[in-house]
């Protein structure tokens, strides 16, 4: 332990140690550089052109904001004392900006400085120079960045700097970018076939859509072997990419997926297990985004550092209150009505309504802001797929829920006399459980999970008082879909039904795809009126 | 013969219920039309298109009645036949249109003109002509229902299923006709008509003729409705309703039984939608929203399942009830009607008149068994009606 401390210890000091050099020597270079600079703005064009190569020649990216300014007309010169700055409008005539350090260098009047003048031969010349400038720029992002410039423009002017570059780079990653640049430059520019060959590989073993349509270029505009290699490139792409494509659905499905099983969930308690038809469901979602929103809004409001956690505060949170509101709606309306399946649904309908324009009266009928917290924004990259971060949270953390969920229905005593007074409940009664209880505290739990469901559905969702409508049919579709009382059957059907959601898409269009998706229910309820997965039993209902 | 038969089953509640609509069938336009504006009779413009709208939503509960309240079949999508009617009907409208919209194209209805169509869709040819459009007012519905109720009720979908799939249906057809390509004119529906039938339908008389087309719909809808269940047939609907597996094993197809009576109630309801539309001067996909149809079966419950003047009257009650509240105090209608469904179910399942025919009936049965009591018979039970009773009912559940 003490060992690691002292080494990172030594390493820092020598971090810092090697910054305070770096920063040193900077000043040097820039000491060397300014007279190279102020030159600029002596003599004619061909002059300029002569300093230009000097400042290109140092080989330090530190010109490039000089050159930039230059070629755009920005860069001017005080008559007082010859000093070049970039010059902007604006004070009394312009403000000044030091052309090395680009740090503030106060005002000029209008007339105190003049214009040093460019024409298109060195703007041309200025051009030229910048990529390979950039190519050897000490920061690697910006090496990056200017390696993928060059593939992108493809032009073989770029490809001799490229090739200085290359021998100098350190960085495997951005040593990778420059090479398929270099590729990409080479096949336009008027090197030997074998070459040209060569970079048709590099290329194709990208497999993104840039290097489609550079192939693609390619096989238009040559003949003979290069064509060939172009266009048996250019099949291995597009099968890539269509592989891509469908892992990108799937993806997508998933994602879709994880959204309707954290809805349906909660109704798959008191659908599913318990038989109850609870039309406030989705409200329950609601309310948990709005508990979601009150917690982050008292935490802007008197503990901004803790907006991090926001959520993890707002998780149990959510669940009591649902939970407790869905205790609440078991004892005073529910209860009253088991047996009579569809005077609950019309019941909890007609709640619905209710809490729903109570939020609205509260809130306000606008959506509310509700905020990612740091580790949920952003994404990062699989191989051709772009992955968000909020997306991949709510996937785990569905199926958490459905984890934990069947922990408690399996594992814990009062999961054992849920399902006992599902299967029978005068037998439970009979051997001492106390079912109405069971009931309320089931029905709680149901809604519980809407809640949690509902701060995690506020992270991807408008926040408004019809969050939850959205989602009930939906929720419906996937217990009914996957088979009443089964919660293996509620993951399944979700999925499934997110991912062939997300599949009929890009033929058909999100509303036809949505709308085929529910046809395909309706007509698989007629097939199979207890879902995909049935419970077995020789029940006949009334 | 079939006149007799439905005179031999007219009962005093039904007398009374077709007298009072015949008389505001009468009544109103006459008060409207006849009557000077600044008299106290007189009945504004208004008051007729809303009554008139009142007379339509009436006869859609009256066909949710039908099926629900004889059959057992809770739709939730009634407002999916409902606008289809209506849907029926605005094609008809559009087509009158002709020259006078914004465009001036002779056949093309404004949105299409808009959307650059540069012809009519197959399903828009027939519907200049009234009768085609009238038929179709019915049959779109039916069709529809058809093919539903035949899928649904074959491989036998009923209870909460069948309710929550026909919500997916109407969804779905609210999804559908949202979209533009669907020819239908997309999130703005149809509007803007001129005339009907070669009359201005902004007229106070077209006006009225609509009211009493609408009030003649249904009290023709009321009598088909009363001889329907009043039959065989009816006996075996109800039947279906309280022992649907009973009465399959005691030899009748049951799903026949269904698909007859949800066809005609879609119809029915095809019918209220087509007389909505030229009153409110509108039809979008919004008719099909799942709430919408939920809402009927309120009404069908306030005013008292299977009494079919229950419906009518229910759907009167609630619909003045929302006209007041949504002018007077806005933010409290959707609080009222909440309330409204969970006060009914808890404590009137049966609706007004359900709870008033149960009071009346408790009350003679008391009358006649404390006559037969002087001579020495005992009272009859009374059947339970609070609350209290039906909480009494063991929990069990809905499998």
């Amino acid at each position: 332990m003490s060992l690691a401390r002292s080494l990172f210890a030594l390493l820092g000091l020598v971090f810092l140690l090697g910054v305070q050099g770096q920063s040193v020597q900077a000043q040097e270079n820039l000491d060397a550089l300014r007279p190279l600079v102020n030159n600029l703005a002596k003599g004619k064009y061909d002059e300029t052109q002569r300093q230009v190569e000097a400042l290109v020649a140092s080989g330090d990216p530190v010109v490039v904001p000089t050159l930039k300014a230059l070629r755009a007309g920005d860069l001017y010169v005080r008559k007082a004392d010859g000093e070049v700055f970039i010059a902007t409008k604006g004070g009394k005539g312009y403000l000044l900006i030091d052309p090395l350090t680009t740090e503030n260098a106060g005002e000029a009047g209008r007339r105190d400085v003049s214009k040093i003048k460019v024409n298109n031969r060195l703007r041309r010349v200025i051009d030229a120079s910048m990529g390979s400038l950039t190519l050897m720029a000490a920061d690697p992002k910006v090496r990056l960045a200017a390696a993928e410039a060059v593939f992108k423009a493809g032009d073989p002017e770029g490809l001799e700097p490229l090739e200085a570059a290359l021998q100098k780079e350190t960085d495997d990653d951005v040593r990778l970018v420059m090479e398929q640049a270099r590729a990409a430059a080479l096949l336009n520019s008027d090197r030997g076939d074998s070459d040209k060959l060569e970079a048709i590989e590099t290329i194709a073993s990208i497999g993104n859509r840039d290097a489609l349509s550079l192939l693609i270029g390619v096989r238009d505009s040559t003949e003979g072997a290069l064509q060939e290699a172009a266009a048996a490139a250019i099949t291995k792409i597009e099968k890539s990419l269509a592989m891509w494509g469908n892992a990108q659905n799937i993806w997508y499905g998933i994602s879709l997926g994880s959204v309707l099983l954290l809805a349906a969930i909660g109704l798959a308690i008191t659908f599913g297990v318990m038989g109850v038809i609870n039309m406030a469901h989705g409200e329950m979602v609601m309310i948990g985004a709005y508990v979601t929103f009150v917690v982050q809004e008292l935490i802007r409001n008197s503990a901004p550092w803790l907006f991090d956690y926001s959520l993890f505060i707002a998780l149990p949170l959510a669940f009591l209150i649902s939970g407790s509101i869905g205790v609440a709606v078991e004892r005073g309306i529910i209860r009253w009505l088991y047996g009579r399946p569809l005077e609950t649904l019309l019941a909890t309908w007609g709640l619905s309504l209710i809490l729903q324009q109570a939020i609205r009266s509260l809130f306000g009928p606008t959506n509310q802001q509700v905020g990612n917290p740091e580790w949920m924004s952003g994404a990062f990259e699989l191989g051709q797929l772009t992955i968000t971060y909020n997306r991949m949270w709510i996937i785990v953390f569905a199926l958490l829920v459905f984890a934990g969920l069947m922990l408690v229905l399996k594992k814990t005593p009062f999961g054992l006399f849920t399902r006992a007074v599902t299967q029978n409940r005068r037998m439970a009664a009979s051997m001492g459980i106390r079912t109405p209880w069971i009931d309320a505290l089931t029905f709680g739990l149901g809604s519980g999970i809407a809640g949690i469901a509902g701060v995690a559905l506020s992270q991807i969702d408008n926040v408004s008082p019809n969050l939850g409508q959205g989602y009930i049919i939906d929720s419906f579709m996937v217990v009914v879909f996957g088979g009443v009382g089964n919660l293996w059957g509620t993951l399944v059907g979700a999925m499934t039904l997110g991912v062939v959601n997300k599949f009929l898409e890009p033929y058909a269009g999100a509303v036809l795809g949505k709308i085929f998706v529910l046809v395909f229910i309706i007509l698989f309820i007629q097939k199979r009126p207890r879902g995909l997965f049935a419970l077995k039993g020789r029940a006949v209902e009334a | 013969m079939m006149t007799s038969y439905l005179f031999r089953t007219l009962d005093a509640k039904a007398g009374v219920f077709i007298a009072i609509l015949l008389a505001v069938i009468l009544l109103v336009p006459a008060l409207n039309i006849l009557i000077a504006p600044d008299n106290f009779f007189h009945v504004p413009n208004y008051a007729v298109t809303l009554m008139g709208k009142y007379l339509t939503y009436a006869l859609l509960a009256l066909s949710v009645d039908l099926v629900w309240g004889f059959c057992g079949i809770l739709s939730l999508g009634h407002g999916a036949f409902f606008a289809l009617g209506g849907y029926a009907m605005g094609m008809y409208l559009m087509r009158q249109i002709g020259t006078r919209g914004v465009y001036g194209d002779p056949t093309l209805p404004d949105f299409m003109v808009f959307l650059n169509w540069q012809e009519l869709p197959w399903y828009w040819y027939g519907f200049d002509m009234a009768w085609f459009a009238f038929l179709m007012v019915m049959i779109a519905p039916g069709i529809l229902a058809f093919v539903f109720g035949w899928f649904a009720f074959r491989s036998r979908v009923t209870g909460v299923y069948l309710s929550i799939i026909t919500q997916a249906l109407t969804y779905a057809l609210l999804l559908a006709f949202f979209r533009n390509d669907m020819g239908f004119g997309g999130n703005n529906g149809l509007t803007d008509f001129k005339d009907i039938l070669g009359f201005d339908i902004q007229a106070s008389s077209t006006r009225a003729g609509l009211f009493v087309a609408s009030g003649l719909a249904l009290l023709v809808c009321f009598l088909i409705c009363r001889y329907v269940t009043k039959s065989k047939l009816g006996k075996v609907l109800v039947a279906v309703r309280d022992a649907e597996s009973r009465t399959r094993f005691l030899g009748y197809r049951v799903e026949y039984y269904k698909l007859f009576v949800w066809v005609l109630s879609a119809m029915m309801a095809g019918i209220a939608g087509a007389l909505y539309v030229p009153q409110v001067g509108i039809i979008n996909p919004g008719e099909f929203a799942p709430a919408n149809s939920i809402e009927v079966v309120i009404w069908v419950a306030v005013g008292g399942r299977g009494t079919l003047i229950g419906a009518v009257l229910g759907a009167v009650l609630v619909n003045f009830a929302k006209t007041w509240f949504t002018a007077a105090l806005p933010d409290v209608w959707l609080f009222a009607l909440g309330a409204l469904f969970v006060v009914v179910t808890l404590f009137l399942p049966k609706g007004i008149l359900g709870t008033i025919g149960d009071g009346w009936t408790a009350l003679r049965q008391r009358r006649v068994s404390s006559n037969a009591q002087a001579g020495g018979g005992k009272p009859p039970k009374t059947p339970p009606t609070s609350p209290a009773a039906a909480a009494n009912v063991d929990p069990q559940p809905a499998e």
